[in-house]
């Protein structure tokens, strides 16, 4: 028996083989080469002028109050989509779960802003806010100039992240509402349960999982939130993302070295958001295992 | 099966003329024929097409110029241009390039110094300002094709005559009450960087020194410019949304009649004669005032230099094709249908070009001793760092300032740090 399970995991090995060298060859190496270019200085403006800086470039992004206030920013970004996505991304999953009539209607038109392209979605927001082009000033019968203004921008980037993946975040946890079995809820309910309660202690911890996983892949795409803000206000006003700095580092200013500090910086970033949520899901499975002992 | 045939058919349709287009383009490639693309804004009036038929038919057959239009907005148009010359892109024959990138893209190995006899040719005639401005290090890298410069705008029927200083025409502004406003440009962007070299070289002073290695920003001078914006920003003359001031918001303001004073290029001239008659009725011009009474006022030069990409297959023929841009009948043409100022001095005296160019005499006079932005490999991040420094101009304090853009200059110039 124990040789047959040394064999299948072998195989299991093997079969996983190529995709993992296929995941090495498009993600180890570039990530690599990023982690070697931020140790040099490395100015595409200037290519004889290479050499080996070792930790300066972090010291210099570190050290710059431009990098921790586009931290700032984009934490804030995060924690103001992530949030709201959260609770509305509930609300919708809860209607297109309880849909008696249309729910596959009900389900499609909920999608369809996740569907539209970032950059589409960005600039028509951009229009609709806009002085002249837009709606939003006629509707309300103000005259501001919202890309203009630092929080005013941030509102206008928050809401168009928001409006954009709240189906994302509902359809997950639309999977996590089906995993509650309806018998849990009915047995409930004869008991006397009232609907917070139900909520409380019935739904919300079976779909821990569900939501755990939503608001790790949300935090993480916000985290890295570009192309809106390239699109509305391209980073002025104090609007700057991290992604952003590392985009006119790279593109704008062809400094490999600095910008490269800052990607591995951003990357550091997702990873330590990541190893935050995988310690949730740790602590969360370890527990049930102990139940069940 | 029949409707089987009629998919083919569909999916015929749809593929051939595909397949017909790139049969096209690779005949055009056989011909003899050299095409050369040109990377351009793109100019409305369609002087540059234009100019380019004009070329193409002159050579003969030799080469055939084909413009590609870059992006309206500057920052996108260096973005684009710098990331395909950093790769080595070969499709790049002649750039129309800003004043501000001789100096990077020479640096950088991305364009060709112009020959010694051609270099003669184009040099023969050109205005001072302009003919610096495509020059590094003693040598020509970019031929002057069309230049401007700001002036100083102002209403006739509210002020007498042009303020000789800066101290003088905000008083005379504020003197005035409503409809005395004075536009400049106070956003965070190039235009403010623009706004403080030529107040500061006004002043007696310079960003970086001779070498252009080193931070210069005297004491002195440095302090006084600083006064100047602080002065401007903090008077009830200033516009109240002077902070996110560019060019064109400056121009519309100025059509809407309520101010009188404005700095800005000579497009304005024709803009309000086409969009606000009454007020171009009454729009006068000078050269800017001065910071310092003792001193004339410099003021920085723009326009369009031509350069020949290092990585094209056909150099020689870009150089001619630039040089015939850059003549003079082209040059003429660009200022009668686009408007753009030329760089030979003596087209100022056409009547053709001062038909177009009434302030023709002052614009040449300021050109002549126009002052270059910093000339260095790294002036876009010199740029920001000054426009982040400064804005907003109310919030100057003249006397921490001078430090403060000292080190962001420095830390700019050694490529530390992010802007």
């Amino acid at each position: 028996m124990s040789r047959f399970g040394l064999d299948e995991r072998r195989l299991g090995w093997l079969l996983c083989a190529p995709a993992v060298l296929a995941m090495l060859l498009v993600t180890a190496y570039p990530i690599g080469y990023a982690v070697w270019l931020s140790l040099h200085r490395y100015d595409l403006r200037f290519p004889d002028r290479q050499s080996f800086v070792g930790l300066a470039n972090y010291a210099s992004v570190l050290t710059s109050e431009v990098w921790w206030r586009s931290v700032f920013n984009t934490l804030l970004v995060t924690a103001g989509s992530v949030a709201v996505e959260l609770l509305l991304g509930f609300a919708l999953a809860l209607v297109m779960h309880r849909a008696l009539v249309g729910r596959i209607a009900v389900r499609t038109a909920s999608l369809v802003p996740y569907a539209i392209i970032t950059v589409v979605a960005a600039l028509g927001w951009r229009f609709a806010f806009d002085p002249t082009t837009g709606f939003v000033n006629a509707l309300l019968g103000i005259d501001q100039a919202w890309l203009s203004e630092r929080w005013s921008a941030f509102f206008v980037i928050i809401a168009t992240e928001i409006w954009k993946t709240t189906p994302f975040v509902a359809l997950l946890l639309l999977a996590g509402l089906t995993l509650v079995p309806p018998d849990l809820i009915r047995a409930a309910r004869v008991d006397g349960a009232t609907a917070w309660q139900r909520l409380r202690y019935i739904t919300l911890p079976l779909m821990k999982p569900a939501i755990l996983v939503a608001l790790l892949f949300r935090t993480l795409d916000a985290f890295r939130i570009f192309d809106t803000i390239y699109v509305q206000t391209r980073g002025a006003q104090d609007t700057e993302s991290v992604s952003i700095l590392a985009y006119q580092a790279l593109i704008a200013r062809l400094n490999l070295g600095l910008g490269s500090a800052v990607s591995v910086l951003i990357f550091i970033g997702t990873l330590l958001i990541a190893l935050f949520y995988v310690r949730l899901f740790g602590s969360d499975v370890l527990g049930r295992a102990g139940e069940r002992r | 099966m029949s409707r089987d045939v009629g998919r083919f058919r569909i999916l015929l349709a749809v593929i051939l003329p595909f397949l017909s287009l790139t049969g096209c383009e690779r005949g055009s490639d056989e011909d003899a024929t050299t095409t050369l693309r040109w990377y351009v804004f793109k100019e409305q009036s369609g002087a540059f097409e234009q100019a380019a038929g004009r070329c193409s038919k002159a050579s003969g057959g030799r080469y055939r110029l084909k413009l590609e239009y870059l992006p309206t907005d500057a920052d996108l148009q260096r973005e684009l241009l710098v990331r395909r010359l950093a790769a080595g892109d070969r499709d790049i024959d002649l750039i129309g390039m800003d004043v501000i990138w001789t100096a990077e893209f020479a640096e950088a190995g991305w364009i060709l110094p112009w020959p010694d006899d051609r270099a003669n040719r184009v040099r023969a005639g050109c205005i001072a300002g302009p003919l610096a401005s495509g020059s590094y290090q003693g040598r020509l890298w970019a031929a002057p094709f069309t230049t401007n410069t700001q002036l100083l705008w102002y209403r006739t029927d509210r002020v007498s005559e042009a303020p000789p200083t800066w101290d003088a025409m905000i008083d005379a502004a504020e003197s005035i009450g409503p409809g005395g406003l004075i536009q400049a440009q106070g956003e965070r962007y190039e235009g403010l960087t623009v706004f403080f070299v030529s107040l500061l070289v006004s002043a007696g002073g310079s960003v970086l020194d001779e070498s252009g290695r080193r931070v210069s920003l005297e004491t002195g001078p440095t302090r006084r410019a600083l006064e100047v914006m602080r002065r401007l920003a903090r008077s009830p003359a200033s516009d109240p949304s002077l902070a996110s001031r560019r060019e064109d918001q400056c121009r519309l303001a100025f059509e809407s009649g309520d101010s009188a004073f404005m700095f800005n290029y000579t497009y304005v001239w024709p803009s309000a004669r086409a969009n606000a008659p009454e007020v171009a009725e009454h729009m006068g011009w000078a050269r800017w005032p001065a910071v310092d009474p003792s001193r004339a006022s410099r003021v920085s030069v723009g326009g369009i230099n031509l350069g020949v990409g290092a990585h094209g297959r056909h150099p020689d023929l870009a150089f001619e094709a630039a040089e015939c841009l850059a003549s003079e009948q082209n040059q003429r043409l660009a200022a009668r249908l686009g408007g753009l100022p030329p760089t030979l001095s003596k087209l100022y005296d056409d009547p053709e070009v001062r038909d177009v160019f009434p302030f023709a005499e002052v614009l040449r006079a300021t050109l002549a001793d126009a002052v270059q932005r910093p000339r260095t490999p790294l002036y876009s991040d010199i740029s920001i760092a000054i426009s982040r420094t400064l804005h907003p101009l109310s919030e100057i304090d003249p006397e921490r300032d001078v430090e403060r853009l000292r080190q962001a200059v420095r830390r700019a110039l050694n490529s530390e740090g992010l802007l």
